[in-house]
This record gives structure tokens, C-alpha cells and sequence, in this order.
């Protein structure tokens, strides 16, 4: 066989962590294999597009019209390789989707690389304006101005905090030292996030890019990017991006022979969630344990080895060259006035189109979890959005018309955060999830403050009995004292928003924790403490079914005859209720 | 361990003698024998400008490092909030139910151990789990079974 297309077609497979896991290399290897028996036909990889949902997926590009080929199975591929039109495509049994459709209602300027290029090719990171920023800088541009062109966009930290980057480089900048630093801060550690994740696997030179131009602004010869090592993928791109800005003189003694010098390390983390908060973060690259320290000093006058250091994410970063290239106006035109620009989120939980977006500051939560993520992915309704991870809380559904923007959703009690959205439906306790959090943020606490370290342990405690219906109303109150004083006495970020969760839960579903408390009750049948199964006789066929997947035999009855569940030896695994035929078992 | 694990002093060579090294040291440690033992603790504080009371410290903080060994296959099951939500606890227990181990154990044949992970972040994926380096992901109570079935 060997058939010839008109004209060539590129193949692209998205290789993120996402879609590996989801079965791309299988994609890939097959593609590797048949396509030697075409000609025309050209593949490639590129990272995540952020259509995590529809992994693993191919995208073709052919006359000019992008689709998206996705959930494929690699015994597809022979099938598809007979079939490169666009026409054949759309009627085939694929399930083959418009990108351009598909990225609706989306700004990306961040991810505009991402799902695109190949990740470990620097040419086609230059193909798309690569470094042209920092070519700019060093050509042009005086590091006082570079730091007034960011101040003038407006662009705000998008690791959480939202303070703004202009000045935090303005101070790192005045502080007078001969040895500055500045560092990547890669610690995404938040759960349910995977933007960072995204930008530095899809896109890793721009990360870079933008680092070089802080090192340039502040007066830094050396940067360290501080990267979880859960991200082995990311690490290994990062690694191979700066091998190659190296040999093109993009880092080094003599940056593109402009005379500034500047290179990138990389620190990999070790599993503590407290190091995303950047004292702690610069106590573990200085090889200690990761505990934070009493600012002020800040670390833009003493930092890392107490020199003068400036930390930003990567998110942040990675608007930098975008906004030396676009100019400040461009990027203050986005967004909102007081939070321009736009903003990654990663969309997780119970929702249809779960992967990553990004928007305009100052679209609302409905437009994200209907427009863009298509609503539940289950059949019940979306009852509430989770955001910023465990600093972070939840805004239910009567209030999705909030607009996304710092302000907008600190006011709900909720904060932009890094940006991870975990939406949850009417089969989630918020009880449940609230205990969730404490359980993380307990367990990562570095144990510095009292009110940390303690407190949220007697919070856990609290919300563990309420699960298990051993509470009452002065054990609430107690909550609510705990969740206040720990806010106020714990020196970092970590510990003051710890109760945030809780708080938040409390604040829009306080009938469920009454429900708990009172009732003893827990109506979504997650606290499996508070659940009993029952089998209804009348419905109840005698199928024998119930009994025989009953891991402990606690379910007696005979053939044909109704069934019985002894309370005593349950275990509430819910399988009984799984394989009934006839919906005969339910759950009090 | 892996076939060519360096020794101490190649591991020291390669991260260096000061304090800043103590991170890395550990983890090449961790990477080439798959758990820390005292020993090589002591080993490395008598070869380098590092106290064994900040290594031992710095060891237990961290919750990569492990002091005693794995068995051959890691899994990991995700306790992310999307896996949360989506079941992660019910993974747990069919995994308990199969092998008969809880958190932090491993088996009587040391072919498993099983530990959980704050997030994997891959979210789309939940619930999600990782043995050894290979991610499983939209994962069922079958659908595990299955996966454990075939180590």
C-alpha cells in the first residue's frame, strides 16, 4: 500500500501527563509505525490543549481548517490514515470536533502556544515570536522600563495573592545588592490544579523567556525555577528547553552578546505543600526544611541566602513576553480595571468538559461552568464550585452570575487562587468536603504555629464527628471560633486561610452541617457512618444477587424470597445497591 | 534499587558537601535504593558539612523521602479534590479489599504498597492512581481490579 495525499497533512498527538495517561503513546507508537506506508503524511507532538476530556486526540490540520480527533483508540489509526479529508473526517464514526467551535468563549494568551508547538523544539516556540521579547529588552529597553511597562499592564500575581508584579519587581529592583535572585515558583501544589503543569509541559521556553526578562528588570544573574517533582514530565521539558536556550545563547555569560548574563537551575521539590508559600519555598532551596519565615523582611530585600529575590509563578511569567511584545495597553485592555488580563483555570470535579481554559478576567462562574464546561457531567445539577484549593472555598450555584476577578470572588469569601475549579454536584456532602481540606492542610501543616498546627487538628477532630454523627450545636460553635482564631494567629498563608473552606461551607450550606449535627443525617450518603441500606420487600425479587456481592455476608434471605440486610455487620460499601436488578435496595 | 545505583561518595560528588545539598542528596539516594536508611544518613553527614540532626530532620519533613523500603510495585492513589469527589475513597477500599493492606503498607509478599498523593494534577482524569511511574486514570471499582490483576 501506498497511498499519496494531494497535498501533505500534519498529525499532531497531544502528549501532556493527561494524555499519556489517557493513552497517546499507544497513539503515537501506531501513527510511528503505519504512517511509512504513506506519503504526505507528517506527524509530530505537541503538549495539552487543554481538552482533557477528550484525550487521547489527534489534531489535523488540513487546507487550513483544524480538527480535533478525539477519545481515539490506537486501532483506529489505520482507519483514519485512509481517510485524511476533512469531509471523510466529519462523517466518519470518529468523534471529530472543530477546534476554533471548541475554543469558544476562551482568550488565550498564556496557552497560546500550548497544544500547538512541540514543546522540546525551540525553533517552533522562535516560529511563534519566540524570544522576541527578550531581544527587545536587551536591545531597547532599560530595566527601569521594562518594570514600568509591567506596572503600567496592571498584571497582578497569578499564584494566588493577586499583589501587583510591577511593584514587586520595582522593590527587588531598589534593593542594593551585588547578588539578586529570582525564582519560577513550579510548586503547584494545590489539588484539583494542573495549569502550571500545563504552561511548562506545552510550553516551557516561554516560562523561561519570562524568567530571563525578571533576572534582566531586578538585576539578576541567576534564577531557579522550584518545581514539584509529582511533575516528572515537566521537569524533563524544562530541562531540555534550557539545554537548548543555552546553545543559542538565550542563557548564559553573555546573553544574545548583550552583555548580561544570566542562568536557570532547577530545584525539584520534595512533596510539601507549605513550600508553595515562597519563604518556605526559599528555606527548601537553601536545603532546609521547608518552614516559613516572619516577613518583613520581605524577600525583595532579604531573600534566598539573604540576598535580595523576587519570586513569581508561572502563570505570571509566562504573561511577561506577551506583554513586552503586545505592549502594556494591549494586555491592560483585557479583563477588568482593576484585574486585567486574563486567567487560567483548570476545571475539574463533576463537570462535561473537564481541561483547561482560559478567559478574560471578569466573565462569571456561569459562563466558565455552563458556556465553557458544559455543565454537570453527571445527572444530577451542579451545586457548588470549589476554587483555589484548600486556601480556598466554595460559591454554590445560586450564585454563579459572580464575575471572575480578585475582587469580585474575595467578597464571596472564595479567592482566584491559583485557579483550580473542582465543580461538585448534588451527590457531593459539603461536610465531607470541608473535612477533605482540614484532612490536607492538617496533614501539611509544617507545625511552626500553634493555631496551625493544633487548631486545625481540633477542627478535624470536630467536623470528623460530625460525619459520624457523634456532634452537637456547641461543637459547632466551637468550629466557628477555631476557624477565626486560626485565621488571625498563623503567621503564613497557609495557616490564615486554612479555615477558608470550612468557613465558606458554613457560610452557604449551613443546613447541611445542621442536618449532620441534628439529624444525624447525611441525605448526598457520602458519610458512610450515617447511611443505612435497606432492602424494600416488596420490590425485593429474591434474585440472590445482593447477597452474593456482600463483602462481609451480612445479607440473609433465599431464593426467591425477599432479603434482609443485618445492620450490625454492614459496612456500607454499597455494592447491594449497585447490582440490584430491580432498585429494591436504597440508602436512609 | 536500581542495577547502577551510585554510592555515597559518587551521589556527594554529583550534589555537593554544603548544607544547600542536603535536598538533593537525599533524593538521588531515594532514586537509585528506593528508601533513605540510617546509614547512609550517617554515612553522608561523616562526608559532608551537613549535621545529622538537620538530614535526619529534613528527611522526615519532606513527604518524599521514605526511611524504610517499598515493595515492588508503588501505587498511589490520588487525593486530589476532583478525585475526591469523584470517589477516591472507594479505590482505597477495593484496593484493601483485594490485597489487604491500608495506607502506608505493603503486602506480606512485597509486591505492593500502597500510599496516597496530594494530586497527580490530572484532574480530567479522576479518580486517578499511579503504580509506579504509570498513571491509570477514569478509574471504576472493575476497572482496578482488573489493572492489579495484572502485576
Amino acid at each position: 500500500m501506498n497511498s499519496k495525499l494531494p497535498q501533505s497533512v500534519l498529525l499532531k498527538v497531544g502528549m501532556g501527563t493527561c494524555g499519556i495517561a489517557a493513552g497517546a503513546r499507544a497513539i503515537y507508537d501506531k501513527l510511528e509505525e503505519q504512517v511509512k506506508n504513506f506519503q504526505n503524511i507528517e506527524i509530530d507532538y505537541t503538549s495539552c490543549n487543554g481538552f482533557c476530556h477528550l484525550e487521547p486526540l489527534i489534531e489535523t490540520i488540513i487546507k487550513g481548517k483544524t480538527l480535533l480527533l478525539a477519545n481515539l483508540s490506537a486501532e483506529q489509526i489505520p482507519f483514519l490514515l485512509e481517510n485524511l479529508t476533512n469531509k471523510k473526517l466529519l462523517s466518519s464514526k470518529v468523534l471529530v470536533i472543530e477546534k476554533d467551535k471548541k475554543l469558544k468563549g476562551q482568550n488565550r494568551i498564556v496557552l497560546e502556544n500550548c497544544g500547538i508547538i512541540n514543546p522540546d523544539k525551540l525553533n517552533d516556540y522562535l516560529e511563534k515570536d519566540g524570544y522576541v521579547a527578550l531581544k527587545k529588552v536587551l536591545n531597547n529597553i532599560s530595566p527601569e522600563e521594562v518594570i514600568e511597562n509591567i506596572k503600567k499592564s496592571g498584571l497582578r500575581g497569578r499564584g494566588g495573592a493577586g499583589f501587583s508584579t510591577g511593584i514587586k519587581w520595582d522593590l527587588a529592583r531598589k534593593a542594593q545588592s551585588e547578588q539578586k535572585y529570582v525564582i519560577c515558583n513550579a510548586d503547584e501544589g494545590d489539588p484539583g490544579a494542573f495549569m502550571d503543569r500545563a504552561v511548562m509541559e506545552g510550553d516551557p521556553h516561554r516560562v523561561i523567556e519570562g524568567l530571563i526578562i525578571c533576572g534582566y528588570a531586578i538585576g539578576a544573574s541567576k534564577g531557579y525555577i522550584y518545581c514539584r517533582a509529582e511533575y516528572p514530565l515537566a521537569i524533563m521539558r524544562l530541562r531540555k528547553a534550557i539545554i537548548d536556550a543555552k546553545e543559542s545563547n538565550l542563557l548564559g555569560e553573555n546573553v544574545l552578546n548583550s552583555g548580561f548574563g544570566f542562568e536557570i537551575i532547577i530545584k525539584e521539590g520534595a512533596g510539601a505543600f507549605v513550600c508553595g508559600e515562597e519563604t518556605a519555598l526559599i528555606a527548601s532551596v537553601e536545603g532546609q526544611r521547608g518552614m516559613p519565615r516572619i516577613k518583613p523582611p520581605f524577600p525583595a530585600t532579604k531573600g534566598l541566602w539573604e540576598k535580595p529575590t523576587n519570586i513569581n509563578n508561572v502563570e505570571t511569567l509566562a504573561n511577561i513576553p506577551w506583554i513586552i511584545r503586545k505592549g502594556a495597553d494591549s494586555f491592560s485592555a483585557l479583563g477588568t480595571e482593576k484585574s486585567p488580563g486574563t486567567k487560567v483555570f483548570s476545571l475539574a470535579g463533576k463537570i462535561k468538559n473537564a481541561g483547561l481554559i482560559e478567559i478574560e478576567m471578569g466573565v462569571s462562574l456561569r459562563d466558565i461552568i455552563y458556556g465553557i464546561g458544559g455543565g454537570s457531567s453527571t445527572n444530577k445539577e451542579v451545586k457548588a464550585v470549589q476554587l483555589g484549593g484548600p486556601s480556598g472555598g466554595c460559591i454554590p450555584a445560586e450564585m454563579f452570575d459572580t464575575l471572575v476577578d480578585y475582587e469580585s470572588l474575595m467578597s464571596t469569601g472564595a479567592i482566584v487562587g491559583s485557579g483550580g475549579m473542582v465543580a461538585v454536584d448534588e451527590d457531593t456532602c459539603m461536610v465531607d468536603l470541608a473535612k477533605y481540606f482540614l484532612q490536607f492542610i492538617q496533614s501539611e501543616s509544617c507545625g511552626k504555629c500553634t493555631f496551625c498546627r493544633i487548631g486545625t487538628k481540633r477542627m478535624l477532630e470536630i467536623l470528623t464527628r460530625m460525619t459520624e454523627g457523634k456532634s452537637n450545636m456547641e461543637e459547632l460553635n466551637k468550629l466557628r471560633a477555631l476557624a477565626q482564631n486560626i485565621g488571625v494567629a498563623s503567621l503564613c498563608a497557609l495557616g490564615k486561610t486554612a479555615p477558608n473552606p470550612v468557613m465558606t461551607t458554613l457560610r452557604y450550606f449551613e443546613s447541611e452541617y445542621l442536618e449532620h449535627i441534628n439529624e444525624k443525617k447525611c441525605s448526598t450518603g457520602v458519610c458512610k457512618a450515617l447511611v443505612i441500606y435497606t432492602i424494600d420487600e416488596q420490590k425485593c425479587i429474591g434474585c440472590t444477587k445482593c447477597a452474593k456481592n456482600c463483602p462481609v455476608d451480612t445479607i440473609s434471605g433465599s431464593l426467591k424470597k425477599p432479603h434482609y440486610i443485618h445492620q450490625e455487620k454492614c459496612i456500607k460499601c454499597g455494592n447491594c445497591e449497585k447490582v440490584c436488578p430491580v432498585g429494591a435496595v436504597s440508602k436512609l | 534499587m536500581s542495577d547502577n545505583a551510585r554510592n555515597i561518595d559518587q551521589i556527594i560528588a554529583m550534589c555537593g558537601r554544603e548544607e544547600a545539598a542536603a535536598i538533593p542528596i537525599l533524593q538521588a539516594i531515594q532514586h537509585d535504593y528506593g528508601f533513605i536508611s540510617k546509614e547512609q544518613m550517617k554515612e553522608v553527614c561523616s562526608k559532608t558539612d551537613i549535621k545529622e540532626n538537620r538530614l535526619f530532620g529534613i528527611a522526615t519533613f519532606y513527604s518524599q523521602f521514605k526511611l524504610t523500603p517499598s515493595g515492588e510495585n508503588l501505587i498511589r492513589i490520588c487525593k486530589g479534590t476532583a478525585c475526591h469527589v469523584r470517589g477516591a475513597d472507594n479505590l482505597i477500599d477495593v484496593i484493601s479489599e483485594e490485597l489487604g493492606i491500608g495506607i502506608g503498607e505493603t503486602t506480606a509478599d512485597n509486591k505492593f504498597t500502597l500510599e496516597t498523593v496530594a494530586c497527580l494534577g490530572c484532574c480530567s482524569l479522576a479518580p486517578a492512581i499511579m503504580i509506579n511511574n504509570e498513571v491509570y486514570g477514569k478509574l471504576t471499582a472493575d476497572k482496578l481490579r482488573g489493572i492489579l490483576n495484572e502485576f
